[in-house]
């Protein structure tokens, strides 16, 4: 705002602070859930400043056996498996979706924009509608609890293929023939040219991927049995309706707070090259 | 170094044919500039000497072998881009490294070969610079410099000034005339701009339609246009043109006066005569009408169309001038100033 109209000023600070609090306050709220005793936790009113409890409840949480009574691996081990289940559905649908939209837009082979239509196709069917197939596939190929089974049914991707086309679209012929005659051959000229110019798409894709990856809720409570195998996010759920006491309230906020820790990690590292990816449009 | 042949090219898009049968040989070391109006296939013609178009029949040759089939790494050119096609993530230096690194060249080969050209080019303090800090002409240089280093046979420029100012346009345009006779490198330069390509090519081909107009040095073509077309696209001022008829008391223009000229062809004509070859004559027969005089200082131009008639005429006359628009002025021409066409053909007549 360029004009200096302090009412107004001091109206819209208002308001984005009330909005902050908002957001904010269901955060607080599990911060503070996780530094208590779980004695506490079932008393009302529910409190609002932290407790004592927070280390306690770290390593209780992340090194031991979790929700006493309930047979669930130690959270640092949830925490591995999202990691792991987010990296190889983010890295795998942006390395096949670079090369699917490469082929796309450089090469010419028969029914080139049928394959782009086919692929295209893909994004009118979300993942649930043909989960049932996906299954059946997925264990004859015996992938059941394990990381293949998580992450490679997710990892063919429509949105990233087609936003890369468009990034593709807009780097100059130029760019392309300079490299010909400079004597390129595809994979170089792939290598060279298109991924350090789609560095910051790359980047933007990955924080939405692996944001998208690690919130995986429905796949990985349908092929994960084995509780070595479980992700955090589900996890939590499974902890709330797990044994038939209290829930254990202390503990499952802190298992929610360490699930939101590498999300939020990876937005903060890559704000720079996400915004970027979004915004740019010099080529 | 190497010559360049062209043989029967022609260029077909789907059912358009964009190239009609053209042939030219281009000597070693020399500058050709490609000219004519946009859409006149001249970029097309580049494109395929640079093998980045397909050729539909023809034969293109650089220095004694058919280049038909090679891929445009292995032609042995180097292209200078209209936009400059600067890879943009990479320094000036990797830019002009590229194609030695892609070639497997040796490192310290490379760099030394970088400075050298950076040092002809006057670019060495901005090697370690990105192309998007760079001004247009730096980046230009850079585009050249990746060129040069490449040592390659044949030097191929796509209208590689058209996005600079004026100013800097002109210097550039001499530094290239420079740096083409001083590496002695066979070059094709492509431009819409008749006075670049007077400036810069040793030889001229002018291409109209896909068809060659005429192709010789810039002397010749201002002195002898073959056709029509050649005469009103070189100079500037462009060349006036009265239509005429020969009959057996002479040349008649199409107000009815007479002009004196040697010719054999019987019929309906079209003269020619540059604005600066119109020299003010009292007794002159061709009286123009004036409509505005401009002013560039060193000589004036006097707007008017030829008496009787509405024939836009355009007269350099040295100096200042003043002319009352409506008043008329008389003009005649030497005899060797005076061009004659044929109107249906467009053909040079004498």
């Amino acid at each position: 705002m360029v004009q200096n109209r302090p009412i107004l000023d001091l109206v819209s600070h208002l308001v984005l602070i009330i909005g902050i609090l908002i957001v904010a306050l269901p955060i607080w709220i599990t911060f503070v859930a996780a530094t208590h005793d779980p004695l506490r936790m079932t008393q009302a009113p529910i409190p609002l400043l932290p407790g004592s409890y927070f280390w306690e409840n770290f390593v209780t949480t992340l090194f031991g056996k979790g929700l006493s009574g309930a047979e669930t691996a130690p959270v640092w081990r949830m925490l591995f498996n999202s990691l792991s289940m987010a990296m190889m559905i983010a890295i795998g649908k942006i390395a096949i979706s670079l090369l699917s939209a490469f082929a796309i837009v450089y090469f010419k082979f028969p029914f080139r924009m049928g394959f782009f239509w086919l692929i295209f196709i893909t994004l009118m069917l979300p993942v649930e509608v043909r989960i049932l197939p996906t299954f059946e596939v997925v264990a004859n190929l015996g992938m059941l609890n394990s990381y293949w089974g998580l992450s490679v049914p997710l990892i063919a991707s429509a949105t990233a293929t087609f936003m890369f086309r468009q990034v593709f679209l807009t780097i100059p012929d130029e760019m392309l023939e300079s490299s010909r005659i400079d004597g390129a051959k595809p994979l170089r000229f792939f290598w060279d040219i298109l991924i350090p110019l789609s560095r910051t798409n790359i980047a933007a894709l990955f924080v939405i991927l692996f944001i998208y990856g690690w919130n995986q809720y429905l796949w990985p409570l349908l092929i994960t049995t084995n509780s070595d195998m479980t992700t955090i996010v589900m996890s939590i759920k499974q902890m709330l309706e797990s044994a038939e006491q209290q829930p254990e309230w202390n503990i499952i906020m802190m298992t929610a707070l360490l699930a939101m820790i590498p999300p939020v990690f990876v937005v903060i590292a890559m704000q720079k090259l996400f915004v970027q990816g979004l915004t740019e449009t010099d080529k | 170094m190497a010559t360049i042949k062209l043989e029967n090219l022609i260029k077909t898009y789907g059912d358009v044919e964009v190239l009609h049968n053209l042939n030219g040989n281009i000597k070693d070391g020399e500058i050709v500039v490609v000219v004519g109006p946009s859409g006149c296939g001249k970029s097309t013609l580049l494109r395929m000497i640079a093998g980045l178009e397909k050729i539909t029949s023809g034969e293109i040759s650089i220095g004694a072998k058919i280049v038909n089939d090679l891929e445009p790494a292995d032609r042995d050119i180097a292209m200078v881009f209209q936009n400059y096609a600067l890879y943009p993530h990479m320094s000036v230096r990797q830019n002009m490294g590229y194609g030695l690194k892609i070639r497997k060249i040796r490192k310290q080969e490379i760099e030394r070969r970088v400075q050298e050209a950076a040092e002809i080019l006057g670019i060495s303090e901005y090697l370690d610079r990105k192309p998007r800090q760079l001004s247009g002409g730096q980046r230009q240089r850079v585009a050249m410099g990746r060129a040069i280093v490449r040592d390659p046979q044949v030097f191929l420029f796509d209208e590689p000034l058209s996005n600079l100012d004026a100013k800097l346009r002109v210097q550039m345009r001499l530094e290239i005339r420079k740096l083409q006779k001083r590496l002695n490198v066979t070059s094709i330069y492509v431009t819409h701009d008749q006075v670049e390509a007077m400036t810069l090519g040793d030889r001229l081909m002018v291409l109209n339609d896909g068809v060659v107009e005429q192709f010789g040095t810039p002397i010749e073509l201002y002195d002898n246009p073959e056709t029509i077309f050649v005469a009103g696209f070189i100079g500037s001022p462009s060349m006036n043109f009265i239509p005429a008829e020969v009959t057996t008391k002479g040349i008649s223009l199409c107000n009815g006066k007479k002009l004196k000229k040697n010719i054999k062809y019987k019929g309906k004509i079209s003269i020619g005569i540059r604005p600066e070859h119109l020299e003010e004559d009292k007794n002159g027969n061709i009286n123009i009408v004036t409509q505005m005089v401009e002013q560039l200082g060193s000589n004036s131009l006097l707007h008017g169309t030829l008496q009787d008639t509405d024939i836009e005429i355009v007269a350099s006359m040295p100096g200042h001038i003043t002319a009352e628009a409506g008043s008329m002025v008389s003009f005649s021409a030497k005899e060797t100033n005076i061009h004659v066409f044929n109107p249906i053909t467009g053909k040079r007549l004498g």
